[in-house]
């Protein structure tokens, strides 16, 4: 059994001003929701950078070297074409018209390998069920939910504290 | 929170908070459709539907349907597809660009320009596969084993550097406007209240609840896709203009073509998101976002890109000449006293003339010389395209294999077909997705909204 409080703010400056009273105090928060993006939230919440972009490069690595491995394979190694009487067996003098789809081919493996990766460690996919805890908080409202179980302090002082912020709204529950 | 100069005119007009943003922008989801949009969708999609037809007629009867023949074997058919990728070429450029430089002002008009892109790129796609003729074979385009014979596509070719472009411009910016578009859907859900639009919103939306690490993520896949999305845009036009620019033929063997085209590209891609947004700011409300100065932005663009589109001309003709070789000088003679000088001077008139009335900054700043300017320039470009292909192919090395070409009318069915196809998906996307990025919008809300800038000043 723990409580959960979801604490409301109408305000993205005032939310991260009792964001950061709140953690002064040795609370952990647990979660923020939000309509937009709060630029300075992370840090106060401890949330690092994220590694997406680490990903995009090595996707579109990985499609730079399929896309080299390809042309070397269908136009030098398997079949060479006698275009116009170029070189046709020499990858080395082939390469600079292979940098286009070397190019391109890099972009589409980097950009979708990111985006199926964005929305796999999101768990944002097609069907999956909302879970704000109110439908305002994607529109003007800033919720931050704070749990008993993550937090050493007891119900009474954790309310206490949360009541001492500017909040607009605090709905407490209990979850198994 | 950021700090923006006072004297710098706001973004968001009026005195909006962040609730009024989410019911402007969902306004035309949530309510009737409005009688006009009911008219225009109507008349659109029975233009589409001939067009359909007409595409139908062209696969079932063979491409001599069209005006081509064995001297101009390429006319409306690229001339459209060149011109709709050109089209094209301003969502992503707005979106992607416009972010890597902070450009606060391309909030109000990304959604709807990539919307734009995707359409017209789906358009431009149509026309060389009906252009193969036997459209049902397109799948020999892509490298597949070699059960079919033994031969691989040609990598040596701009033609198949194309498919790869075409193909990564239309999935990436299909996937960056998407990513956007998901927040987005999660605030219609959350707001809808019949059950079926509900549940439509809801699988749309993808479970988005806005937490604070899917922001962090969804920053950083914004940022990374603006960053790999910009070279993207720039090598797509510059491949479409290695199809010709590879080629022996007078007029199209010219080096100058790659940077040419871009610019060509994004200034008739411009143009069209204003002829749109003028139309949508005013059928659908949404003045204060956007309003006069984003409008003098994009004339900006269209200046500078309308002026490098101008020298580029210039240098062409002046480069024939000075190239000393004849057959390039005469293409160019040809190009504007030949049969085909009307479409030149069109081209010069609205693409050179027109868009440097710009500079003045009554007709920057009006709407309605925009709305005209920019179909003017519209025209312009695609009579640009016309001139590029049909005048170098109908006259070439061999007098005695000149010929001229004459569109049939499914030649211009299938056009005006396509633009109803873009207009039909164009106004469903307006009455059923969010047109603004609306939750982007908010987060400048507070550095470029009118009521907050002045709250600052004191």
């Amino acid at each position: 059994m723990k409580k959960v409080f979801h604490v409301m703010y109408d305000d993205d400056d005032t939310l991260l001003v009792a964001a950061r009273e709140l953690v002064a105090k040795g609370i952990h928060i647990n979660e923020v929701y939000s309509p937009f993006p709060v630029h300075g939230i992370d840090p106060v919440i401890g949330i690092k950078r994220t590694r997406l972009a680490i990903t995009s490069f090595m996707y579109a690595m990985t499609g730079t070297s399929l896309a080299i491995l390809g042309m070397w394979y269908f136009m030098i190694s398997d079949w060479p074409m006698n275009i116009g009487g170029k070189p046709s067996f020499s990858m080395l003098e082939n390469i600079p018209a292979f940098i286009p789809v070397t190019f391109e081919f890099s972009v589409l493996c980097g950009a979708h390998g990111m985006a199926i990766t964005y929305l796999l460690r999101n768990g944002t996919l097609p069907g999956m069920p909302a879970t704000n805890p109110d439908p305002r908080t994607t529109d003007d409202m800033f919720v931050i939910e704070i749990t008993t179980d993550t937090n050493s302090m007891d119900e009474k002082k954790l309310e206490a504290a949360i009541k001492k912020t500017a909040l607009f709204e605090l709905s407490i529950k209990d979850v198994k | 929170m950021q700090k923006e100069s006072a004297i710098r005119e706001p973004l968001i007009l009026g005195h909006k908070t962040y609730k009024d943003i989410t019911d402007d922008v969902i306004r035309p989801i949530t309510g009737p459709a409005p009688l006009g949009w009911k008219i225009m969708i109507t008349i659109s999609s029975i233009i589409a539907i001939y067009g359909v037809a007409q595409i139908l007629y062209l696969i079932g009867t063979g491409i001599g349907v069209w005006g081509l023949n064995k001297t101009v074997g390429w006319a409306w058919d690229i001339t459209n597809f060149v011109w709709w990728v050109g089209i094209g070429h301003a969502g992503t450029l707005i979106s992607a660009v416009l972010l890597l430089f902070r450009q606060k002002w391309r909030m109000a008009i990304n959604r709807s320009a990539e919307a734009m892109t995707i359409f017209a790129v789906i358009m431009a796609a149509v026309f060389p596969g009906i252009h193969m003729g036997r459209i049902w074979l397109a799948y020999f385009v892509f490298p597949l084993p070699n059960q079919f014979g033994s031969l691989w596509v040609n990598f040596n070719s701009p033609l198949l550097w194309d498919v790869f472009a075409i193909s990564t411009y239309f999935s990436v910016s299909l996937v960056f406007w998407y990513i956007g578009l998901i927040p987005d859907f999660a605030t219609i859900r959350d707001r809808m209240i019949k059950p079926i639009p509900k549940k439509i919103y809801s699988i749309l939306s993808f479970g988005w609840s806005g937490r604070a690490k899917h922001w962090n993520r969804f920053e950083e896949v914004s940022l990374v896709l603006a960053g790999i999305a910009t070279p993207l845009v720039f090598s797509v036009h510059s491949i479409v203009s290695m199809d010709f620019a590879t080629a022996i033929i007078p007029g199209w063997h010219t080096t100058i073509f790659p940077p040419y085209f871009v610019s060509g590209a994004v200034f008739s891609g411009f143009a069209m998101v204003q002829t749109l947004m003028l139309i949508m700011r005013k059928a659908f409300k949404l003045e204060s976002y956007i309003h006069v100065k984003h409008v003098e932005y994009m004339n900006i663009v269209i200046i500078v890109t309308g002026s490098i589109v101008g020298v580029a001309y210039l240098t062409e003709l002046f480069i024939s000449w000075y190239s000393g070789v004849e057959y390039e000088s005469y293409a160019f003679i040809n190009r504007f006293s030949g049969p085909y000088s009307m479409a030149y001077w069109t081209m010069m008139t609205c693409n050179v003339i027109s868009p440097q009335l710009f500079w003045f900054k009554k007709i920057r700043r009006s709407l309605v010389a925009t709305f005209i300017l920019s179909i003017v320039v519209n025209i312009g470009m695609w009579f640009e395209r016309y001139v590029i292909i049909v005048t170098s192919l109908h006259r070439d090395y061999l007098p005695s294999s000149w010929g001229e070409f004459i569109p049939t009318a499914t030649d211009i069915g299938i056009f005006v077909g396509t633009l109803g196809i873009f207009s039909t998906l164009f106004l469903l996307f307006t009455r059923y997705f969010p047109v603004l990025a609306l939750n982007e919008l908010k987060t400048i809300l507070k550095s470029s909204g009118e009521s907050y800038k002045n709250k600052q000043d004191k």
